[in-house]
C-alpha cells in the first residue's frame, strides 16, 4: 500500500527546512474517466496544517488548483534536532493524514 | 555523379574512391563512425552545451523549463511509482530468489550496457528483456512490455540503480551490426502519413521548433527512461517511441517488438558516454 | 494497450488508502475554509473575498515562477515575502476557473517562504496576494502555458 505521505526535513543552523508530498488525486471535478468516460468527481485537499514540537506554524487552505501529487516546502525558525515536525491534511470527502518527522 | 573517366584511366583512383564509398555511402559506415558524425553535428548546432548535458533533453536549451525541471524532481509527483517499482523490485520469487540475483551487483550500475546483442538468440535484448528472462529462469510470469503497472514501475526504479553509469553499449560482430543497421534504418526512414523519420525532428530540426515544443536532440534521449510526462504518466523508452509514430501518423510498432529493440540498440549506443539518468519528469 | 486497467487498478488502491486515513481524527483543522473566496469565478471578486480590496503593487513579494510553465497541471512556485509582519499569503491564477489556488497563514516561528506546485488552466496571470498586518500587497507574472505539441 503506498504511503499517504513523504517528508524529508534538514535542519540548517536553527531552520528546519520541511519537504512534503502528499498521494493525493486533487480532482478538479473537471476530467474525464478515460476508461468509463465519466467526469471523475471533485476531490481535493481543503485543510493543511503544520506543527512544531505540538505548534501550529502554519495552516493552509487549498483548493482543487494545486497540483496532484501536492507538493509543499516551507521553513521552520528556532529548529533544533530532535524537534517533531507533524503535517496533517482533510480533504473535501472528511479524509485526512498525518505524518510526523524529526528533525536533525 | 563521378565523372568515369578518370576512374577509367587510374585503377589507383578508382581504387580510392571505391574505398570513400564503402567508408562513407550510408549505411556502411561504422557505428563508432556514426556516433562520432553526430557529436560532431550537436557540438556544431549547440557549441555552448556540455555533451553529459544532453540526458537533459530540450531542458538543456532552456534555463526556465531545466529551473521548472530541478524543482519537480526534489521531490517528484511520480515517488510513489518508483516506491511502487522498488517493492516489486524486492519482492521474493516463489522460489526466494529476487531480481537483484539475476543481475552482477544487485543490479546495481548494469542497465548502461543494455541493449546488448545475444548470439545464441540472435537478437538484441533490452533491460526490459533481461527483466522477463530473469522471471522466466525463476519460473515466474513474464510482465508485458506495455504495462505501466509492472514493467513500468518495475524498471523506473530499476533502473535508478544505474544512475550516473555512463552508457557502454557495444556493437561487436557483423550479425550485432546487422541489427544496429536494422536500428539506424528505421532512425532515418520517413514513415506514416506526415513522412517524419526519427531524424527528422531530432537531428535535422532539434533544437527548434515544432508548433509549442522544443524539439530535442537524438542523442542522450535513451538515458533518461522511464519518463513521467505531465508529472504522473509513466512511459517506457518503446511507449515512448510509440507516441512519436502516432504523431508522426504511423502505426506504432508493439513495445518489445524486434523493430523497437532494434531502434533501441542503435539509439542507444550513439549515446555512449553519456550518463544515465532514469525516471526523470518531461514535459 | 494495457494501460487503462492499470490506472483503474491504481485510482481503486488510492481510494482504499484514503478510506482507512479517514480514520485518523482532525479536529484541529476545524478553521473555516473559505468557501466564498475559493467559490469565486473573478478575480475581483476573489480579491474581495480575501479582504484584499485595496492592493499595494510590492518588489518586497519574491516570486518564483517559471515564464513558459513546462505543464500547466505542475506549476512549480515559490514565494518569499519580504514585508514585515506576513500573515497570509494567496496564490491566484486569474484565469483559472475560480481564480483563488491556495493560502497560507503563517504564524510565529515560520519564515514568510512557501514552495509549492499548482495548475493553469492557460496561460495567465498570477497573482501573490500578502497579507502584513492588516494591509495587503500584491505582484503580477504573466506565465505562459503551452499545449503539449506532441502529446495534444
Amino acid at each position: 500500500m503506498a504511503d499517504p505521505m513523504r517528508i524529508r526535513v534538514t535542519l540548517q543552523d536553527d531552520v528546519a527546512d520541511v519537504k512534503v508530498l502528499i498521494f493525493h488525486p486533487m480532482e478538479t471535478g473537471l476530467r474525464k474517466d478515460p476508461i468509463s468516460g465519466e467526469i471523475v468527481p471533485l476531490h481535493f485537499i481543503k485543510h493543511v496544517q503544520a506543527t512544531h514540537n505540538g505548534k501550529t506554524v502554519l495552516d493552509a487552505q487549498w483548493s482543487q488548483a494545486v497540483s496532484r501529487n501536492p507538493f509543499l516546502n516551507f521553513r521552520v525558525r528556532g529548529a533544533k534536532a530532535g524537534d517533531k515536525i507533524a503535517i496533517t491534511w482533510q480533504d473535501n470527502r472528511g479524509e485526512s493524514a498525518t505524518i510526523e518527522a524529526r528533525a536533525g | 555523379m563521378y565523372a568515369s573517366d578518370p576512374m577509367r584511366r587510374n585503377p589507383l583512383y578508382a581504387a580510392t574512391a571505391l574505398i570513400f564509398l564503402i567508408a562513407c555511402a550510408p549505411g556502411h559506415a561504422t557505428p563508432e563512425q556514426d556516433r562520432d558524425e553526430l557529436v560532431r553535428f550537436f557540438e556544431q548546432r549547440f557549441p555552448d552545451v556540455p555533451l553529459d548535458e544532453y540526458i537533459h533533453g530540450a531542458l538543456m536549451l532552456s534555463e526556465d523549463a531545466k529551473s521548472q525541471y530541478d524543482s519537480i524532481m526534489e521531490f517528484p509527483p511520480f515517488q510513489g511509482d518508483i516506491d511502487r517499482g522498488e517493492r516489486l523490485w524486492k519482492r521474493p520469487f516463489a522460489n526466494g530468489k529476487t531480481f537483484a540475483d539475476c543481475f552482477p551487483d544487485g543490479g546495481r550500475n548494469v542497465a548502461g550496457k543494455y541493449p546488448y546483442y545475444d548470439a545464441d538468440t540472435d537478437r538484441v535484448v533490452t533491460f526490459e528483456m533481461a527483466i522477463n528472462r530473469c522471471l522466466r529462469k525463476n519460473g515466474e510470469a513474464e510482465f508485458p512490455y506495455g504495462d505501466k503497472e509492472t514493467m513500468g514501475v518495475l524498471t523506473a526504479y530499476a533502473r535508478t540503480l544505474s544512475d550516473g553509469m555512463r552508457i557502454d553499449v557495444r556493437v561487436d560482430s557483423p550479425a550485432a551490426q546487422r541489427k544496429y543497421r536494422a536500428g539506424r534504418d528505421f532512425y532515418y526512414r520517413r514513415i506514416g502519413q506526415l513522412n517524419l523519420a526519427c531524424a527528422s525532428c531530432h537531428v535535422d530540426q532539434a533544437g527548434r521548433y515544432f508548433r509549442d515544443e522544443l524539439l530535442s536532440p537524438g542523442l542522450g534521449q535513451p538515458a533518461h527512461f522511464p519518463v513521467f510526462r505531465g508529472g504522473e504518466h509513466l512511459n517506457t523508452l518503446h511507449m515512448r517511441y510509440q507516441r512519436c509514430m502516432e504523431a508522426m501518423r504511423a502505426v506504432p510498432f508493439a513495445a518489445g517488438s524486434e523493430e523497437l529493440n532494434n531502434l533501441e540498440y542503435f539509439h542507444t549506443y550513439i549515446s555512449n558516454g553519456l550518463p544515465l539518468k532514469a525516471s526523470v519528469y518531461r514535459k | 494497450m494495457t494501460a487503462a486497467h492499470p490506472v483503474r487498478r491504481r485510482f481503486l488502491r488510492n481510494c482504499g488508502t484514503l478510506v482507512v486515513m479517514a480514520l485518523a481524527p482532525l479536529r484541529a483543522l476545524a478553521a473555516q475554509w473559505n468557501k466564498a473566496a475559493f467559490d469565486a469565478r473573478a478575480i475581483d471578486e476573489s480579491l474581495k473575498q480575501i479582504g484584499a480590496t485595496s492592493l499595494a503593487e510590492s518588489d518586497q513579494i519574491l516570486l518564483k515562477a517559471p515564464e513558459i510553465a513546462e505543464n500547466g497541471a505542475i506549476v512549480p512556485l515559490e514565494i518569499t515575502s519580504r514585508i514585515p509582519d506576513t500573515r497570509t499569503v494567496y496564490i491566484l491564477v486569474e484565469k483559472n476557473p475560480q481564480p483563488l489556488a491556495a493560502s497560507f497563514d503563517f504564524a510565529d516561528g515560520i519564515e514568510p517562504f512557501i514552495a509549492t506546485r499548482i495548475k493553469m488552466n492557460e496561460s495567465s496571470k498570477l497573482r501573490i496576494v500578502v497579507k502584513a498586518g492588516e494591509k495587503f500587497y500584491g505582484v503580477v507574472r504573466e506565465v505562459k502555458v503551452t499545449i503539449g505539441g506532441c502529446g495534444a
